[in-house]
């Protein structure tokens, strides 16, 4: 159904794409994967007239197209799911769903038909949590997702683009998508799924396309291959020892104690991080980790309970008494993206007026490749900021450091050395707490992992703990 | 440095362009007479930066020299004695409307556009209501020196911008400079990082009205006492500071450039003049220039960031 043959595209006289061949059928998912700058989002991009690719061609149904403007891919058929939505929150279901077309009756907007399609589109997608008047702003991030293959779906797509769209996604919420995307095929309708995430493109993914560094390395049936593999085709070597080892002898003293820490989201936390450990914190979207991270740091602080070292009021006071925080949205709240790699990396130090270590030593420790302190960081990989972010911390040598998501929107290879960082720092004396969704990388990092649930600590699991003990419980009710 | 230099190009050939008209224009005399009419702009220029970079808007800086001299001449009203203690409370007065707004703008979340325009309505209403509409009193001349004499050759009015230019750059280059860029490239990430963002801010919008009355002092010597003194001048130091690719919103761009973009605006307006096309024009100039300057920075940018997403 769609044939993209020998696409590329430079910026700036970089070559991102070069020579990229995608074949997707009807009926299929069909899942992109690769490190990050591999160029999957520049694919997406150009399939959805965002850019025009300097070279190849695109044809749909054997028809060869060219799309100048977004709205020519999208009457071709073609829709796109980014990650961020795109939906207008103060307006209603159906004014998304028809916005810029809205069906006219005597020169006034006719809602009555407007939101009868619209309860049709989504009633079709099985959806009947909420209906055609509700306002966006009040769904949640999943169901707003549903919005979007719906105003997909009113504009006849038969090419539906995802963009890491579990990315938001708390993970009960996953398998609604799941739905979704099966309902979707049985249409007819081709769908193109871009994830980090190697289990759900196991999970729903009937052929693979891995790129890397510009190019197609192959297009494979899923069946055919196993995450090693695949993982292997993305960065071209075997990533068997996923995680490094674990502390070897006993975890040292208790750095950061914490007994009935409560605040509004918040309650009776009791909580140790001793010297040399690395501890998980696992919990379901909401049962308060970001929030954990921030009270511990101070941003957000306990308003109750004891704490060791003095429970902190502000970020200053945290980052007096020794504590870090790398931050889950990198975006927002980690880096400051029009400034340079140098001035990222020393910003706590002149934040606080601490003395600075030499920036070429800090870049060297967190090994950022290539290390170019000058360089703006937004030109970075997100695998490198999140390098940045680290030498910022590491700038005062603080003793907790707080991971919220470290490899998020992360490349593998950049993964596996900020595990590899994480677990030198806490060998080297510190300790260590990291936050994450994704259980295989929580379970293969930490050295314990306390579960939490509604705000509360709901149990705590020693290394090694499988998935399932760990889902069980922080699902359990 | 890099995004910088295509302001120096454009001064450097705006220059030029004046010295073909008028060959005597680069000898030292005219030049430091050129600096010297240029100095009570730079100086708005750089103090406006401070406040522009934090990612924040000052436009209450040009009712705030009209608001300085005005009160400087009835207080000094002639006599010698009163000229230092009336400078020194110049220079208190500016840095107190600098709180006042940094206050309002941070403590109190009021969007810096609307305070400021607050501040400009106060203080031009606050002069009418005490003048009746023309100044009285006068200053003295030791206090008019500083805006029209000199030390030697030199007026004091460019040793004096060259003291402040040098502090605005050594400002930006120590700590408080790094922590008020990243305040305004990304306060949420800055405050996480430890940066006291509305102290900055603050600091930022005093250093703004203690450059309003450091302008207000030179242009008090140099034009005189009249209730029109500062008139748009925020406009013309928030021109400058764009012109020099200052991204407005805060985060990018360097002082010196701010301070570069407004010799280009005082030089465009020198070569209007030569060319003898009306002052009137002046604001509409004005107005394109700004457009213009924002409109390529918004342009450039997307791309740049196209590059880096892929």
């Amino acid at each position: 159904m769609l044939r993209m043959t020998g696409i590329g595209k430079s910026f700036l006289g970089v070559r991102v794409l070069g020579g990229v061949d995608l074949e997707v059928s009807a009926g299929e998912v069909h899942a992109v994967v690769g490190e990050n700058g591999a160029g999957k989002s520049t694919l997406m991009k150009i399939l959805a007239g965002v850019h025009a690719p300097d070279e190849g061609t695109i044809e749909i149904d054997g028809r060869s197209v060219t799309f100048g403007h977004p709205v020519e891919a999208q009457r071709a058929g073609v829709a796109i799911i980014y990650q961020e939505l795109t939906l207008l929150p103060e307006r209603t279901v159906a004014e998304n769903v028809f916005l810029g077309r809205e069906p006219v009756r005597r020169g006034m907007v006719d809602r009555a038909a407007m939101e009868s399609a619209t309860g049709e589109l989504l009633k079709s997608l099985g959806e009947e949590s909420f209906g055609p008047r509700d306002l966006v702003r009040r769904l949640s991030v999943a169901r707003q997702q549903v919005v979007e293959i719906a105003k997909a779906l009113s504009l006849n797509a038969r090419i539906v683009v995802m963009d890491e769209p579990t990315a938001p996604l708390a993970d009960h919420e996953v398998e609604l998508l799941y739905t979704l995307v099966r309902r979707l095929t049985a249409r007819g309708i081709a769908v193109l799924y871009v994830s980090h995430r190697l289990r759900e493109i196991f999970d729903l993914a009937d052929r693979i396309t891995v790129l890397k560094d510009g190019a197609r390395v192959t297009t494979a049936e899923a069946s055919s291959l196993d995450t090693a593999a695949l993982v292997r085709l993305m960065v071209g070597r075997e990533l068997d020892s996923y995680y490094p080892p674990r502390a070897a002898g006993p975890p040292g003293e208790v750095i950061l104690s914490v007994r009935g820490g409560g605040n509004t989201r918040l309650h009776g936390i009791d909580l140790d991080l001793r010297a040399g450990e690395i501890v998980g914190v696992a919990g379901l979207q909401g049962s308060g980790r970001t929030e954990l991270a921030k009270a511990l740091f101070g941003a957000e602080p306990f308003t109750t309970g004891e704490m060791t070292p003095r429970r902190p009021r502000s970020v200053r006071e945290g980052i007096a008494a020794g504590i870090g925080l790398v931050t889950e949205d990198r975006k927002a709240e980690g880096i400051l993206p029009n400034q340079r790699v140098r001035d990222n990396a020393l910003l706590v130090a002149r934040a606080t007026g601490a003395p600075r270590n030499g920036i070429e030593r800090l870049l060297e420790r967190v090994r950022l490749s290539p290390p170019r302190p000058a360089q703006e960081i937004r030109l970075l990989s997100g695998g490198n900021q999140q390098k940045v972010v680290l030498a910022k911390w590491m700038s005062v040598a603080p003793r907790v450091l707080l991971f919220d998501e470290p490899t998020r929107g992360v490349d593998v290879g950049a993964k596996a050395a900020i595990h590899d960082l994480m677990r030198e720092l806490a060998r080297d004396g510190m300790a260590v707490l990291m936050i994450s969704s994704e259980l295989p990388e929580l379970i293969g990092m930490s050295d314990r992992i306390v579960v939490l649930r509604e705000g509360r600590v709901a149990g705590e699991l020693p290394a090694g703990s499988s998935e399932e003990a760990v889902m069980r419980l922080a699902a359990a009710s | 440095m890099r995004r910088a230099l295509p302001i120096f190009v454009v001064l450097a050939g705006l220059l030029v362009a004046i010295a073909i008209v008028n060959p005597y224009f680069l000898e030292p005399p005219a030049f430091l007479a050129f600096v010297k009419r240029a100095a009570p702009l730079v100086i708005l220029a750089a103090g406006q930066y401070f406040v522009i970079v934090s990612g924040e808007f000052d436009l209450s800086v040009g009712s705030l020299v009209t608001a300085e001299v005005v009160i400087a001449a009835r207080l000094i009203d002639g006599s010698a004695e009163a000229t230092w203690p009336v400078l020194a409370l110049m220079i208190a007065f500016g840095l107190i409307v600098g709180l006042v707004n940094g206050i309002v703008t941070t403590l109190l979340r009021v969007p810096s556009f609307i305070t400021t325009l607050g501040m400009l309505l106060i203080l031009s209403g606050a002069v009418f209501l005490w003048t009746g509409g023309s100044p009285r009193g006068a200053l003295s001349e030791q206090f008019r020196q500083l805006g029209r004499g000199s030390l030697g050759p030199v007026p004091w009015s460019v040793l004096i911008l060259a003291a402040v230019a040098a502090a605005a750059v050594c400002a930006m280059r120590a700590g408080f400079g790094h922590t008020l860029v990243a305040a305004g490239d990304n306060d949420r990430a800055a405050a996480l990082s430890g940066v006291r963002v509305a102290r900055v801010r603050t600091v930022a919008f005093m250093i703004s009205g203690l450059s309003a009355a450091v302008a207000a002092i030179l242009l008090g010597g140099f034009a005189g006492v009249s209730a029109q003194v500062g008139k748009g001048l925020e406009f013309q130091a928030i021109t400058a500071v764009v012109l020099g690719g200052v991204a407005l919103g805060g985060g990018r761009g360097s002082v010196a450039a701010a301070m570069a973009g407004a010799f280009t605006l005082e030089a465009l307006f020198t070569l209007l003049n030569l060319y003898g096309i009306s002052g009137a024009l002046e604001p509409a100039v004005q107005g394109v220039i700004i457009i213009a300057a924002v409109a390529l920075g918004a342009v450039r940018f997307p791309r740049a960031r196209a590059a880096a997403a892929s």
